[in-house]
């Protein structure tokens, strides 16, 4: 255990000593910021039974931000060790490679909530503004769980392409490719309205914009917490052995 | 320290490293020689516990390196080639986190850090961000690192490559006082090193060991048959090549002009002296004599010999 809170505090640090991780808080503070000021706007042209919470979460500009930023924040990760070497010196140290698995999963997960904290004062600012509620608390429990369960699995998803190659391109590519792949399955039911009870459930199932619009509502179902959380274990497990793998390989 | 029994690495159809046997003992310092490609790197990765060999055994301090890698690990200090390090980080910070990941418990960290930073004369970069800092103390940070929680066996690959001689200097003083508390196994294809620093040396060629000895054994296993270096001003170097080879005594005889004068490199057979025959022969013959001397045998000849002459 204190090998692995060395380890991931050594991971937390190195996220803030590149100048990336500032280039891409500024950004999706931008960002975030504009999606927050067009859903004030909506409200103000009478949004009808929208809250704030909704407006926030299922707006093209959170998905945007909210998809690109996990490969720039997990393509470092492992590729970036295996390139200059260092990773040779870490595992020569006595360590096990699920701690060191883990340590930058979970290094690169405490960057996804870094970039997300500022957004809390969003929904403060307005209540205090305005003196009406952002959303129901279930609806803002809701919401941000569903952050934290995507931010979970496309996180490991990031880990796991940064584990398969040593170049970091490639690894932001392949990632940002596989999680663009899983959010568009989701919109198969719009693009293909004809489609059978069967595969629209299916569809439902795996769509992150639908469960984000049930979350943020405040209905929590326990199936997308099923589906994120066994997914999230099954990348990780992957991660896990590409990583080992490619040592025993190289 | 080191024990080593048919260690053998695989990549695909080629074999890196070939059945190697060795063992070290403790205090030693044994040097891995051989030319790029030779498998040393490789040998060293397993037993730093990085790559799983094909098959074979390895132990250090009493653990298998494979099956108790950890435990072994806790008592190997590795440098890798070309010594990858944390270029976001400050010296003393690296050395902190490197110490604290490798079981270096919190009491002692202050006294460890600051002991290494003193033996690998690091106090005046101990602030300094790594990416700053210059080859010849990126390679003394890598040091420190190898050493900061106090390995018995001290694994470095190629510690003095890409360096300066004054930085080079520096770090095989370095190495020479390490000895003390460690027992060291370095690769280097520079052969003064090897002399220099080494009490015994493995020469290792195409994955497979060709010789394992102290230097001094080697050379004087290959001085038996020993080079004669004969210069003087001769009428026909020839026929004087001719004479000379009928001293009973000498093998062959090369030469190379060298103006008026010609250098004769002869080859005497193993336990034969027969220097004293060839200033008989130019006394007779009134040749001019600049020089007639034995020249010590070098590694470097023992390494040409072992290694076929490739890459020495």
């Amino acid at each position: 255990m204190r090998r692995f809170l060395i380890l991931l505090h050594r991971e937390i640090a190195s996220a803030f000593h590149q100048p990336l991780a500032y280039i891409v808080l500024f950004f999706f503070l931008l960002v975030t910021g504009f999606n927050f000021h067009a859903g004030v706007s909506l409200l103000n042209n009478g949004g009808g039974t929208t809250t704030m919470i909704q407006a926030f979460f299922n707006t093209v500009y959170f998905w945007i931000p909210f998809l690109l930023v996990f490969p720039l924040i997990t393509m470092r990760v492992f590729a970036e060790e295996a390139k200059s070497g260092t990773l040779e010196t870490l595992m020569t140290a006595p360590v096990r490679d699920f701690q060191v698995v883990l340590s930058k999963y979970c290094g690169a997960l405490f960057f996804h909530f870094v970039l997300w904290a500022p957004s809390l004062l969003y929904f403060v600012t307005f209540e205090k503004v305005t003196g009406l509620n952002p959303g129901a608390m279930g609806s803002c429990l809701g919401a941000y769980f569903m952050l934290v369960l995507m931010g979970m699995l496309y996180t490991a998803i990031g880990c796991l392409s940064s584990a398969l190659t040593d170049n970091q391109i490639v690894a932001a590519v392949m990632s940002f490719a596989i999680i663009l792949t899983l959010f568009f399955l989701g919109l198969l039911s719009f693009l293909i309205p004809s489609t059978g009870p069967l595969l629209r459930e299916l569809i439902h199932y795996l769509s992150p914009l639908e469960h984000m619009m049930e979350f943020s509502s405040g209905l929590i179902d326990s199936r997308p917490v099923v589906f994120y959380l066994s997914s999230t274990g099954l990348v990780l497990f992957a991660t896990y052995h590409v990583f080992q793998y490619r040592r025993w390989k190289s | 320290m080191v024990k080593v029994e048919k260690l053998t690495k695989k990549y695909g159809g080629t074999t890196a490293v070939d059945a190697i046997d060795f063992e070290v003992q403790k205090g030693e310092i044994v040097g891995f020689l051989g030319p790029n490609g030779a498998g040393k790197s490789t040998t060293m990765k397993m037993l730093a516990g990085f790559l799983p060999p094909t098959s074979g055994s390895a132990e250090v301090a009493g653990f298998n390196v494979f099956s108790e890698s950890l435990h072994a690990r806790e008592h190997i200090g590795y440098m890798p080639e070309n010594v990858p390090l944390y270029g976001d980080m400050r010296v003393n910070e690296f050395l902190r986190y490197r110490a604290a990941l490798k079981g270096v418990p919190g009491r002692r960290l202050r006294e460890r850090i600051s002991d290494v930073l003193e033996l690998c004369a690091l106090e005046d970069v101990e602030k300094k961000m790594i990416n700053r800092l210059s080859k010849g103390y990126r390679q003394r940070v890598g040091l420190a690192d190898a050493m900061v929680h106090e390995p018995d066996l001290l694994i470095l690959d190629e510690p003095t490559i890409g360096l300066d001689p004054n930085q080079i200097r520096l770090v095989r003083d370095l190495i020479r006082n390490l000895r003390r508390h460690h027992t060291i196994l370095l690769s280097t294809h520079i052969l003064p090193e090897v002399e220099m620093l080494c009490s015994r040396v493995i020469i290792i060629n195409k994955g497979k060991i060709e010789a394992l000895d102290t230097p001094q054994n080697l050379r004087t296993r290959l001085g038996e048959a020993s080079q004669i270096v004969f210069d003087a001003r001769v009428s026909d170097a020839r026929s004087a090549s001719n004479l000379l080879q009928k001293i009973s005594g000498i093998d062959n005889v090369s030469l190379r002009t060298d103006g008026d004068w010609t250098v004769f490199t002869i080859r005497a057979a193993a336990g034969q002296d027969p220097r004293e025959a060839i200033y008989h022969l130019a006394v007779e013959n009134k040749w001019p004599v600049r020089e007639i001397s034995r020249p010590p045998v070098s590694l470097e000849q023992v390494f040409a010999e072992v290694t076929n002459g490739e890459d020495a």
